[in-house]
């Protein structure tokens, strides 16, 4: 029987909670051992090659791109989970929900203390994608499964329900392994 | 002496003494009832919902209702812990509670009941509101981004400061906490008092002690909120 | 200069009420009345005078709408969109004012003359669409009224002068002078009945308060607010509380959208609301009452007045009550005789009661009795905790009853004419006569006074409203019923009901109602406890999703686990109640909702709208997105 298959991506995040994915240590071999790497920064597939078991959302959606991505990872995966903050709440990119686009764009592109840019225009390059009008968290999009807090969730986190997931076991972490922070 | 009242509280019988409120009686008992707005020596205010109860059937909140003889309370429930749980999640998408960089992460109160009630996400959808952020003040500040309008800065400023540093303004969705002047900083507040101690999240805070304590080692990380109460009860069959 | 002028009439304004730190809301209407606003410096001396903090004015005066901290004209135009105004026309209506001021709504002309608001119901809706311009209410508005009052009042600025044509009965009194009509259309047996001055009160006081509590008690008088709490009980709690001063509160806060029977009470039968005042007081052993009256009626404030002194004068109100009786010795004329006297009653105490008028100043919430008492005492209209009750403790910690117009006018009803007459009208649990306000779709709006125990479908026929597709039954917190259930019956134990009834014919959509009442209660939702504050916000956002047909199946399991901890977690009845338009339609008028949601396959959030998310982006970067957003 074939081993079952994981995506990971991230969105508007940091990577920092592939990072934490990567800090499970020597526990990445018992991984390797369960589960095949599908679409993922970890293998660097760029494409879907099937249909996952899990796939790994790390970040919100701030840009039509993120949407895409997410949409797509919700059509080839049988589990999708929310991972870290970002994903779930929006995070730190989320910051910029209160404030006004027009301001956020004039401060990245135009006023910002470190920016030189004299005609005043926003990058217009027609392959960026557009910035949506906030930070989405990743349920506000499209349907989640699991939610996986903590800025990032510990490794221990990570590991514990991915191993539940995979053996078909509810995720019940214990007290110490959900923190939002 | 007050007079003992016997009341029942999730199948089991209670003592408390006459003038208690539900929420006191069963905590000394050693029943945690989860709670926000309520803080130890300061009148209650009955305003997060959080510590509702059944009582004979009927929501009260517990730190305003008093206990009576005979009395009936269901604490411990799926349909309380689903209420409770729904209240929580409000709190968080009506602010903007960022845990991620709050000084506060690990010692706040809403995050700790969160943990407890074992929230990973809320189901409702965040409201990001815009908030005003009071950083006037030499050695205290707000951010009413995490401001859950429990009210303990009003009362420990009036109660027990003496004070009249805080008060609510506005109403609905736009209600938020004012301070006694232009700014913060117009105010007699000091950062010694009980006020400036009283906030249950990050609203209010004292400048540059933030860290002190390293995060991982907070009161709530390893130990749910409510564990001291709950320590209390006799155990079983004693 | 003019500052020191402003300064001092400030002072004076808190001066002349006695710097009385319960009189805030008086106050605070009076500097507003004087200034056009309160601004910063008015509050610091505001509460220089009354010796408190400045943060516990701007409290106050933030809570009320009518107040405002910011500049505003000298008239202000405040233009009523609950449903029915806005099903009569009120956007067309608001959109001449808006064009003829040239300003939106919540903006001042740019001669600070003229501001232009929205407000809540202001109890006209049997002549919408309505407003309120300054004081002064303008009915059966339409879009060229609309432009012609903004051109008079360019010219002579007195919002008195836009009345050409006086209404019905004593609002064409001439210190009412107003256009609003009473639309009594069906006069009962009880309340519109003449009045038979003094009677009522005459016969509670030669009986003792206990036997004035059984008589209420024997005509099984429930509240007329729509809690329907036993009248004779709540006196009975006052009474026997301890305290030397008790108070008797007529609730004239008819906030409730769709309801506007106070108001023709208030007009036409004040006598009667202040008897059974007086008599309340009696039974309670109170000398003190205190009619709060919203806001939005502030029209009838000089009449009220008038009525209370004509009535002191005459013996009926203020020190010793029939003082004159109370002596053995004057033979009574002819046809006063008492049949009830019985002898050793003329030896009775004397008995002192007065009445003033506290004035409302734009806030739904002060319709729940313990708001109502906060507001009295110059505070915001938070409701408070109970227990205590107002019955133990209420106005200044002192027992207070707080009763409805229509009930207090029910209770000298009964002692007018006895307990059996009044239970000859209505059920076992729900006896008399009920008024109800009835508006929206039918060919006679206005009061009808019927007995307990109408069937729905006798009152509208009765209003004209044969082709009902939906009736709202007890205003923006009651009960939306479906025509199937047209033979339920308006009572304490089917319909309870405050009284409106709000008739929605062919072609309404019971959704946008529903949304329309979710709007009223986020706005006038006190913010005081968790579950109203956030949980209307939140159950209007899903509800206006599913009107955007952006909904799921999920989403009406939902928004009703929602209502169901709105209405179990809230505090005061504004929260038990709110979620009820969404509630009683989810359940009466499912299939509405259900046509409008759809499941996604594919597990994508339909209420996620990518191009809606990418609208401002494709504006500000000045080119269209390459995704494909279909």
């Amino acid at each position: 029987m074939a081993k079952p298959k994981i995506a990971t991506t991230s969105l508007a995040g940091c990577f920092g909670c592939h990072m934490s994915l990567l800090d499970i240590d020597e526990r990445i071999l018992e991984l390797v051992e369960l589960v095949e790497f599908d679409k993922s920064p970890v293998d660097d597939i760029k494409n879907f090659t099937g249909r996952c078991a899990i796939g790994l959302v790390e970040g919100g959606c701030c840009n039509e791109h993120n949407v895409d991505v997410l949409r797509e990872f919700r059509r080839h995966c049988d589990i999708l989970i929310s991972v870290g903050d970002c994903a779930t709440m929006g995070g730190i990119p989320a910051l910029r929900n209160t404030v006004p686009l027009r301001e956020c764009l004039d401060e990245a592109f135009v006023n910002g203390p470190s920016v030189h840019n004299p005609d005043g225009k926003y990058p217009d390059d027609p392959e960026i994608p557009l910035i949506l009008d906030k930070v989405y968290p990743a349920h506000e999009v499209v349907k989640i499964d699991y939610f996986l807090p903590g800025c990032p969730p510990t490794a221990d986190t990570l590991w514990e329900a991915l191993v539940a997931l995979l053996n078909d076991k509810p995720v019940e972490l214990p007290y110490q392994l959900v923190k939002y922070d | 002496m007050s007079q003992s009242v016997m009341f029942m509280i999730d199948g089991v019988q209670v003592e408390g003494r006459a003038g208690q409120s539900i929420l006191e009686a069963a905590g000394e008992a050693g029943v945690y009832i989860p709670r926000l707005c309520y803080k130890e020596g300061l009148s209650p205010h009955g305003s997060c919902r959080v510590c509702t109860v059944m009582v004979n059937g009927r929501p009260m909140s517990a730190c305003t209702s008093p206990i009576s003889l005979g009395m009936i309370v269901e604490n411990d429930s799926p349909r309380v812990a689903q209420l409770r749980r729904d209240l929580i999640e409000m709190l968080f998408v009506a602010g903007n509670h960022f845990c991620m960089f709050c000084e506060k992460s690990g010692d706040c109160e809403l995050q700790a009941l969160a943990y407890r009630f074992g929230i990973t996400a809320p189901k409702y959808p965040y409201m990001f509101p815009k908030r005003e952020v009071d950083a006037s003040h030499p050695d205290i500040f707000i951010d009413r981004n995490r401001c859950i309008l429990c009210g303990r800065c009003v009362r420990a400023s009036k109660e027990l400061d003496g004070k009249n540093v805080f008060q609510f303004v506005g109403r609905s969705a736009e209600k938020r906490i004012a301070v006694n002047g232009e700014a913060l900083a117009d105010t007699d507040a000091a950062v010694t008092d009980a006020a400036a101690d009283a906030c249950p999240v990050g609203a209010i805070l004292k400048k540059g002690v933030g860290y002190v304590v390293p995060v991982g080692k907070r009161e709530y990380d390893d130990k749910p909120i409510g564990s001291d109460i709950e320590a209390k009860r006799p155990a079983a069959g004693s | 200069m003019a500052e020191i002028l402003e300064e001092a009439a400030i002072r004076e304004i808190c001066q002349a009420h006695d710097c009385n730190r319960a009189r805030l809301l008086d106050i605070a209407r009076a500097v507003h009345k004087k200034c056009g606003y309160i601004s910063g410096h008015a509050m610091n001396l505001i509460a220089d005078e009354l010796s408190t903090h400045r943060v516990e004015v701007e409290s106050l005066v933030s809570f009320y709408s009518f107040l405002s901290d910011k500049p505003r004209g000298r008239i202000v135009i405040r233009l009523c969109n609950d449903i029915i105004d806005q099903m009569n026309g009120a956007q067309l209506v608001g959109r001449a004012f808006s064009e003829e001021l040239g300003i939106d709504f919540g903006r001042t002309a740019s001669d600070g003359a003229i501001t232009l608001e929205h407000t809540a119901c202001i109890g006209m809706c049997d002549q919408a669409p309505a407003a309120l311009i300054n004081d002064v209410v303008v009915t059966n508005l339409s879009s060229d009224k609309a432009r012609e009052i903004v051109r008079e009042l360019r010219q002579h600025t007195d919002p008195q002068r836009l009345v050409k044509h006086l209404g019905d009965g004593n609002n064409a009194h001439e210190l009412v002078n107003s256009m609003v009509q009473n639309n009594v259309r069906l006069p009962g047996p009880s309340i519109f009945s003449p009045v038979n001055r003094g009677e009522a009160l005459r016969k509670a006081l030669v009986m003792s308060p206990a036997e004035v509590i059984r008589a209420i008690k024997t005509a099984r008088l429930r509240g007329r607010g729509g809690a329907g709490f036993p009248t004779g009980m709540k006196w009975e709690f006052a009474r026997a509380a301890p305290g030397d001063r008790k108070f008797v509160f007529c609730n004239a806060d008819e906030g409730e959208p769709g309801t506007f029977k106070d108001r023709a009470i208030l007009t036409e039968r004040a006598d009667r609301v202040f008897a059974g005042m007086t008599i309340a007081g009696y039974a309670i052993g109170a000398s003190e009452g205190i009619l709060y009256l919203r806001g939005e009626y502030a029209y009838l404030r000089p009449f009220l007045e008038h009525v209370l002194q004509k009535r002191r004068e005459d013996g009926l109100l203020g020190d010793d009550i029939f003082a004159a009786e109370r002596e053995p010795a004057p033979p009574k004329p002819a046809g006063e005789r008492d049949v009830h006297r019985r002898p050793g009653t003329a030896g009775r105490r004397p008995f002192s009661f007065d009445i003033r008028i506290q004035m409302g100043a734009g806030a739904y919430v002060c319709g729940e009795e313990t708001a109502l008492i906060n507001s009295c005492e110059g505070m915001r209209g938070d409701p408070r905790n109970r227990p205590p009750f107002p019955a133990q403790e209420g106005f200044l910690g002192c027992p207070t009853v707080v009763n409805n117009v229509e009930t207090l006018c029910c209770a000298a009803k009964i002692l007018e004419e006895g307990p059996a007459t009044f239970n000859q009208y209505g059920s076992e649990q729900s006896s008399g006569t009920k008024l109800l306000s009835i508006s929206g779709d039918c060919r006679r709006p206005g009061i009808y006074e019927v007995s307990f125990g109408i069937e729905l479908s006798e009152v509208l026929e009765m209003c004209g409203a044969r082709d009902a597709i939906a009736v709202q039954v007890g205003g923006a917190s009651g009960e939306m019923v479906a025509p199937d259930q047209y033979d339920r019956t308006i009572c304490f134990d089917d319909l309870c009901t405050g009284g409106a009834i709000m008739v929605f014919g062919p072609g309404r959509n019971v959704l946008e109602i529903a949304r329309s009442f979710m709007d009223f209660f986020v706005e006038e939702s006190c913010g005081y406890c968790t579950p109203c504050r956030v949980g209307n916000v939140l159950l209007r956002e899903r509800l206006e999703k599913i009107l955007d047909a952006k909904g799921e199946p999920a989403d009406l399991e939902y928004l009703e686990a929602l209502c169901r901890t709105i209405k179990t977690g809230s505090r005061c009845g504004l929260g038990q109640t709110s979620a009820n338009p969404v509630l009683t339609t989810l359940k009466n008028f499912r299939k509405v909702y259900e046509v409008m949601v759809q499941e996604d396959r594919e597990g994508l959030k339909r209420s996620f709208d990518l191009q809606r998310a990418v609208a401002e982006a494709e504006e500000l970067c000045g080119r269209e997105s390459i995704h494909n957003h279909v």
